[in-house]
């Protein structure tokens, strides 16, 4: 068997432990940091499809920003007692897994099989993101990007204590 | 196939071995620094056989020694698993962010081509910054797990420190960025090898003929975002003056107060590694990384039309030599700088990153793009 196909089965067995980790602890700081392993094992899985533009940002957003607020959140509110488990959630949760399953199995049965050689050599790096991002997708760039300034300024002026 | 892989380890231990190395020497040139600057004998207590005159050797066996053979603690009430993970992912992220530094330029043998650098990625920054934010990790975990109200506060402040100032050294990179046009470090520092006079245009003829004898490096042409990113980069290691998450006198020591014995040591090293890297840092992106001036691949070609031509092997040699000096010059200045300044209050360093730092990282961007634009 080929190396990247061993490393790519450890990599994902480690992936589905650490998210039923997320989901199956009982300490919140224990499942936020499950949460950050898998999100840094799919960054490795990005590197390892040489989108590394992609893999890097996914731990630059997710697991090295977002994630450390959520962290920050869980430590100051210290929730000790463990979420009361409810039926409905359990409903609800199930739901949505068989709807996702059922979805991907739909794909994986019909989309005809991409080829991950078939794009070209400089596909998802930098210079073609930034290019793409600026000629042909300014407009929802600049809107995407407004969106966030507004919602920055509401947060402002939310946290903005009346003199 | 078995060669490649060969010389990739060899490239990683190598790497490894000198950071972890010169980290270990850096406390023991912390030690006699300080002793220097404060007009006292330090660090002369580790003695073998009653010998104690190689300082430095006494003192590298001593002090993992000691640190290996101290109780291992951890709090009654602490969470045993995370706070044994949270100075190994501080050590972690500090060693790893050297892989995509260039040490040398490439080292051709026979037809085999060896980039002097362990992983080349076209991301190369983007990755140190990534390694960057996940370091702050190692801080909030152990705060949160030894469960003692200093280390909390001390990881807090940590946090929001180092969450803070990435953000300013982010927008500090980005004027360089713009003058080389890459995120790949190597790239960059092969781009500071030209002279200043090559990216002027021939319009600017007094420019060219009074600073165009300089080589290209990013201090020259980036000489605010130096400053900016140099300033970000040291409140992010929470060395002096930015060392409020440790702050003896109100935290005790903030977020490694509860740590002893080898978890200690690792987030120790991994202050020291993270000086290291940081030196490196400034040096590739601002200071031409390997780049000897006026030395081309097939040696020197000086300003005045003087060529002296060197074997391909002594131009490696001075490239790493000069990597290595101008690293070396950045850890003494990391180590000056926190032995001469006082400490900063909490609200004045938030200050200083989001009022004076972002700002003025901004401007350098603005401006940049105006002078980019006229010189084209």
């Amino acid at each position: 068997m080929d190396l990247s196909v061993i490393l790519f089965f450890v990599l994902a067995g480690l992936l589905v432990m650490s998210s039923l980790m997320v989901v199956f602890l009982r300490n919140v700081v224990h499942c936020a940091m499950a949460l950050v392993a898998a999100l840094f094992l799919i960054a490795i899985f990005f590197l390892m499809l040489h989108a590394p533009m992609v893999g890097v940002l996914q731990v630059l957003v997710y697991a090295g920003a977002i994630m450390v607020l959520f962290l920050f959140v869980i430590m100051f509110l210290n929730p000790n007692t463990p979420e009361p488990r409810r039926k409905l959630w359990w409903g609800f949760g199930s739901l949505a897994a068989l709807l996702f399953a059922g979805s991907l199995a739909a794909l994986m049965t019909n989309g005809e099989s991409a080829d991950p050689m078939s794009v070209a050599e400089v596909f998802g790096s930098p210079e073609m993101l930034a290019k793409s991002l600026f000629t042909d997708f300014v407009l929802p760039f600049e809107i995407a990007s407004v969106l966030l300034l507004v919602a920055i300024i509401g947060a402002v002026v939310l946290a903005k204590r009346e003199p | 196939m078995i060669i490649d892989i060969g010389i990739i380890a060899a490239k990683a231990f190598l790497v490894l071995f000198m950071v972890l190395n010169l980290a270990g020497i850096l406390g023991w040139i912390e030690r006699k620094g300080s002793a220097l600057i404060q007009d006292r004998v330090g660090a002369n207590r580790a003695s073998i056989l009653g010998f104690a005159g190689l300082g430095l050797v006494n003192t590298l066996i001593a002090d993992p020694l000691k640190f290996l053979t101290k109780e291992d603690f951890v709090p009654p009430q602490g969470d045993k698993f995370l706070h044994t993970l949270a100075p190994c992912m501080a050590l972690f992220t500090a060693l790893v962010t050297f892989a995509v530094i260039p040490f040398g330029d490439v080292l051709v043998l026979g037809e085999r081509v060896i980039n002097l650098q362990v992983a080349s990625l076209n991301v190369g920054i983007l990755y140190v910054f990534a390694m960057g934010s996940l370091g702050v990790y190692g801080i909030v975990i152990g705060a949160w797990a030894s469960n003692n109200k200093f280390s909390l506060l001390g990881g807090v402040r940590g946090s929001a420190q180092m969450i803070s100032y990435e953000v300013a050294m982010g927008l500090s990179v980005i004027g360089i960025l713009m003058v080389f046009g890459t995120l790949e470090l190597q790239e960059i520092a092969r781009g500071q090898g030209a002279l200043i006079r090559d990216l002027l245009p021939e319009s600017a003829s007094f420019l060219r003929s009074t600073v165009g004898w300089l080589p290209a490096w990013g201090v020259f042409l980036q000489p605010l975002a130096f400053l900016l990113f140099f300033v970000a980069a040291v409140a992010e290691t929470k060395r002096i003056p930015f060392d409020l998450p440790e702050g003896e006198s109100e935290l005790v020591a903030g977020y490694h107060v509860e740590y002893s014995g080898g978890k200690f040591l690792m987030f120790f090293a991994g202050e020291f590694a993270e000086i290291v890297t940081v030196a490196a840092l400034v040096t590739t992106l601002f200071f031409g990384g390997w780049q000897v001036p006026y030395l081309m691949r097939d040696g020197f070609h000086l300003p005045w039309g003087e060529t002296v031509l060197l074997p391909q092997l002594a131009v490696t040699a001075l490239q790493v030599g000069a990597f290595t000096l101008k690293v070396l010059f950045f850890c003494w200045l990391q180590i000056l700088l926190r032995w001469s300044v006082p400490r900063f209050r909490y609200d004045q360093v938030m200050r200083l990153g989001w009022k004076m730092l972002l700002p003025l990282a901004l401007l350098n961007v603005i401006v940049t793009a105006i002078v980019i634009v006229a010189v084209q």
